[in-house]
């Protein structure tokens, strides 16, 4: 196989890695007794429900109808009756309406979910239809719908597809895991998303602290136009335009999306569920997750059934250790920080991280020392200082004038600010005043 | 079950953070300083030691009673105002009064700093600030500088004009320069009339090649600055080398090295972007060499860097770099 040159996104960070858990095998963790699963795990229109109180639900019934194009229906978990649906805490930090589903004895699949064996002789829109009713959203935390990705309009021809197994957020395994364990499936699940997109070329970017990664998956690709691309270790790697920049050299477009230069970026995980939903005929109702971090007192590679709630996995995992600082969805770099254990497991959270007290930034916010460190390791080429210093003043156009709106929020200017400013804070705050005042405008 | 709602803590990403902080910037500047400290102990002996410890303490008090006056929160502790009483100290004569160093403290914490509204917001470098105003009110005191003599040497301390004077000097009287006398190991070394911190070329580069092996500073301002003077003073030179000095002797004399990798690098007053940074030095060097060789004072570097200092906010505006996605590729679909 030959070798992929590839090129350099400016800025970036190496934070310490942790990977604790890359050499635990991925775990079965056993279905919750009761499933909390949010009508809305994706970016779009909530879904509707088609369930009431008191139906019987199996593995893979379905709860909802998409609530529109950009929206995914959600499915049960685990076989039980509906008991109610209601406002439950969600892990994006509000109460979102919820179905809640209390196990009943029996865990078994719902009985319209039959495998297809002849599944390579779908055609790319019943593939597409198939991935669309199978709820399936991008599994790397970003929650995209993965159909509305596969429908590019007309006059954005796609001629490069790339599954992201980078994995560059310190402390996650899970992608590593996927691609060690199941590397069929993500190699069948890509050729199938590259069916739909009609390209010709497929790469699979795998940073090159998972060499380990990069042979398993080397040693099932029979097909020569799936190339497997090792790839320096640099934080956001795994960012898709950081992504596309190193492995293509395509430059996506301020506010452009990578449909603009002719490529679709999808997971590893998103890859194994696709895989699943045309092969096993199964919709999304479980993922893998990483339960990490020094807080906890079994780090594990797990597979859960979504809508479990967070407090069971911890405790799953041996529950957590007595300093726990910060309980994490994602990793350190991008992750939300939760209040309540009560959230679940939905289909973007990639890890459950657990910090320690002592391990919290606890220094305080100093003045800007214009030392330029920020603007250093912006992968996006911005200038952090300005636009904090604009949106602490309140001054959200000039914010706006600084480019804050192309900010992806990877962290890296905030991790090296020796003066500890919450940059991120910043333009996420900036970002929602500015959508508003567009909206009022409009 | 674990316990819900337990209200554990919530701040935005990242959850992680390098080990950098201000006090660790600082006391960097500080670590890289020492050397010079050292090597200007040395030479000037008790009078060094004696301006060193008066100025950090002065600095230290005005600071912390400007900021309790000014109700802000006490930061002396955080090394910044530690860096600038050393830069002061290395700013002035070795023969300096006490009171010439308390009130330089005062200017430079006061009027450099605190008026702006501390540490991060001050346009200039509080330092020079202070600098140029003593110069300019006290010229006798302020350029009255002694031959180093080294540590318990007993040797008294004499009155010398700098190198760079004596040539402004030489070439007021005489119309011409005479370089003969002085022998260039002497710059390196620390060998020669000077602020303290001017002495020795050599223990600035060491400190500074720490600061920039620890990224506090870059190449950028440095290399701008005195490459510009050297190449400035080589054409000079070069066309009539009676009447200017050649480009070694301005780079290694004077405040040049310290002002390039010590004074200009602030990066509170300093532009931010690498393209800007160079202008800046630039900038600097062009002043530096327009003063030492047409101004009225023998030496430049202190009054091009403010001047530059000045000239920031402008650079800022027109060198921010050209951010991710800006670039179109045609051959986008290519393939
Ligand atoms: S400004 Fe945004 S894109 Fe740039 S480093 Fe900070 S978080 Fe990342
Ligand atoms: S990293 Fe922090 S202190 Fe440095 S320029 Fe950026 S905002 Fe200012």
């Amino acid at each position: 196989m030959n070798k992929k040159k590839t090129y350099r996104f400016s800025g970036g960070v190496h934070p310490p890695e942790e990977k604790l858990t890359r050499s635990l095998p991925i775990e079965e963790m056993p279905p919750p007794k009761k499933a909390y699963i949010p009508l809305s795990q994706h970016i779009g229109a909530p879904s509707s429900p088609v369930v009431e109180p008191g139906d019987k639900v199996n593995i893979g019934t379905r709860l909802s109808d998409p609530g529109g194009f950009v929206s995914a229906p959600v499915f049960s978990s685990i076989s039980g009756k509906v008991v109610e649906i209601v406002d439950h805490p969600h892990t994006l930090g509000r109460s979102m309406p919820t179905v809640v589903i209390e196990a009943e004895g029996t865990d078994e699949w719902d009985k319209s979910i039959k495998p297809r064996t002849d599944y390579e002789a779908l055609s790319p829109d019943e593939i597409k239809s198939i991935i669309q009713n199978a709820g399936i959203v991008g599994m790397g935390g970003a929650t995209f719908p993965t159909h509305v990705k596969l429908s590019p309009p007309k006059e954005k021809p796609i001629n490069a597809f790339i599954i992201n197994g980078a994995e560059c957020e310190p402390y996650l395994t899970a992608d590593h895991r996927v691609m060690l364990e199941m590397p069929e499936k993500v190699v069948s699940g890509a050729m199938l998303i590259g069916k739909v997109l009609g390209v010709k070329k497929i790469y699979v970017g795998i940073e090159n602290n998972k060499m380990d990664a990069v042979e398993a998956m080397r040693d099932v690709v029979k097909e020569d136009n799936v190339e497997i691309v090792p790839l320096k270790v640099r934080y956001p790697q795994g960012a898709e335009k950081q992504l596309i920049k190193t492995i293509l050299n395509r430059d996506v477009p301020s506010g452009g999306l990578p449909m603009d230069v002719g490529v679709v970026v999808q997971n590893v995980g998103t890859a194994v569920a696709v895989h699943d939903a045309v092969a096993l005929g199964r919709p999304l109702v479980e993922r893998i997750t990483t339960v990490t971090g020094p807080g906890i007192k079994n780090p594990k590679n797990l597979k859960i059934r979504i809508g479990t709630p967070i407090s069971e996995v911890i405790d799953y995992c041996g529950g957590l250790s007595e300093d726990v600082g910060k309980v994490i969805l994602g990793g350190p770099m991008m992750g939300l920080a939760q209040y309540d254990l009560s959230v679940s497991v939905i289909k973007g959270t990639s890890g459950i991280l657990i910090l320690t007290d002592e391990m919290l930034d606890t220094t305080a916010q100093g003045p800007c020392l214009r030392c330029g460190n920020c603007v250093t390791v912006c992968p996006m080429g911005l200038t952090p200082l300005m636009f904090g210093r604009y949106t602490e003043l309140g001054m959200f156009n000039e914010a706006e004038r600084n480019n804050v709106m192309d900010c992806i929020e990877c962290g890296c200017c905030a991790y090296e600010c020796p003066s500890h400013i919450p940059l991120v804070h910043y333009a996420k705050y900036a970002k929602a005043e500015i959508q508003a005042a567009r909206r009022k405008r409009a | 079950m674990t316990e819900s709602g337990a209200g554990y803590i919530i701040t935005t990403s990242p959850h992680i953070h390098t080990a950098d902080s201000i006090p660790r910037v600082m006391y960097s500047v500080v670590i890289a300083l020492i050397p010079a400290v050292i090597v200007s102990v040395l030479f000037f002996g008790k009078a060094a030691i004696v301006i060193y410890c008066l100025s950090i303490v002065s600095c230290l008090a005005c600071e912390a009673i400007a900021q309790k006056i000014m109700g802000r929160p006490i930061t002396v502790t955080d090394g910044s105002i530690l860096v600038t009483a050393i830069l002061f100290a290395m700013n002035i004569p070795p023969s300096s009064p006490w009171w010439l160093v308390v009130l330089g403290s005062v200017i430079a914490v006061v009027l450099g700093k605190q008026i702006y509204g501390g540490l991060g917001y001050n346009p200039f470098n509080p330092v020079l600030v202070a600098r140029i105003l003593l110069l300019i009110s006290f010229p006798v005191q302020m350029t009255s500088w002694i031959k180093p003599a080294p540590l318990f040497s007993g040797a008294d301390l004499v009155s010398v004009a700098t190198p760079l004077g004596e040539v402004k000097t030489e070439l007021m009287l005489k119309g011409a320069i005479d370089l003969s006398r002085y022998n260039y190991l002497d710059f390196t070394t620390g060998f020669m009339g000077g602020s303290m911190g001017e002495m020795s070329v050599l223990a600035l580069l060491l400190g500074a090649a720490f600061l920039l092996y620890r990224k506090y500073i870059t190449w950028h301002i440095p290399a701008g600055f005195i490459g510009t003077v050297f190449v400035m003073t080589g054409i000079f030179w070069l066309v009539d080398p009676t009447r200017y000095a050649n480009p070694i002797f301005h780079v290694l004399a004077g405040g040049l090295v310290l002002g390039a990798f010590f004074m200009a690098t602030d990066m509170v007053t300093s532009p931010v972007y690498p393209r800007g940074k160079i202008i800046f030095g630039i900038g600097c060097g062009v002043i530096t060499v327009v003063i030492r060789l047409f101004g009225g004072y023998p030496e430049g570097v202190a009054f091009s860097i403010l001047l530059m200092n000045a000239a920031t906010p402008i650079i800022d505006r027109y060198t921010v770099p050209k951010k991710f996605g800006y670039i179109k590729i045609d051959e986008a679909k290519a393939g």
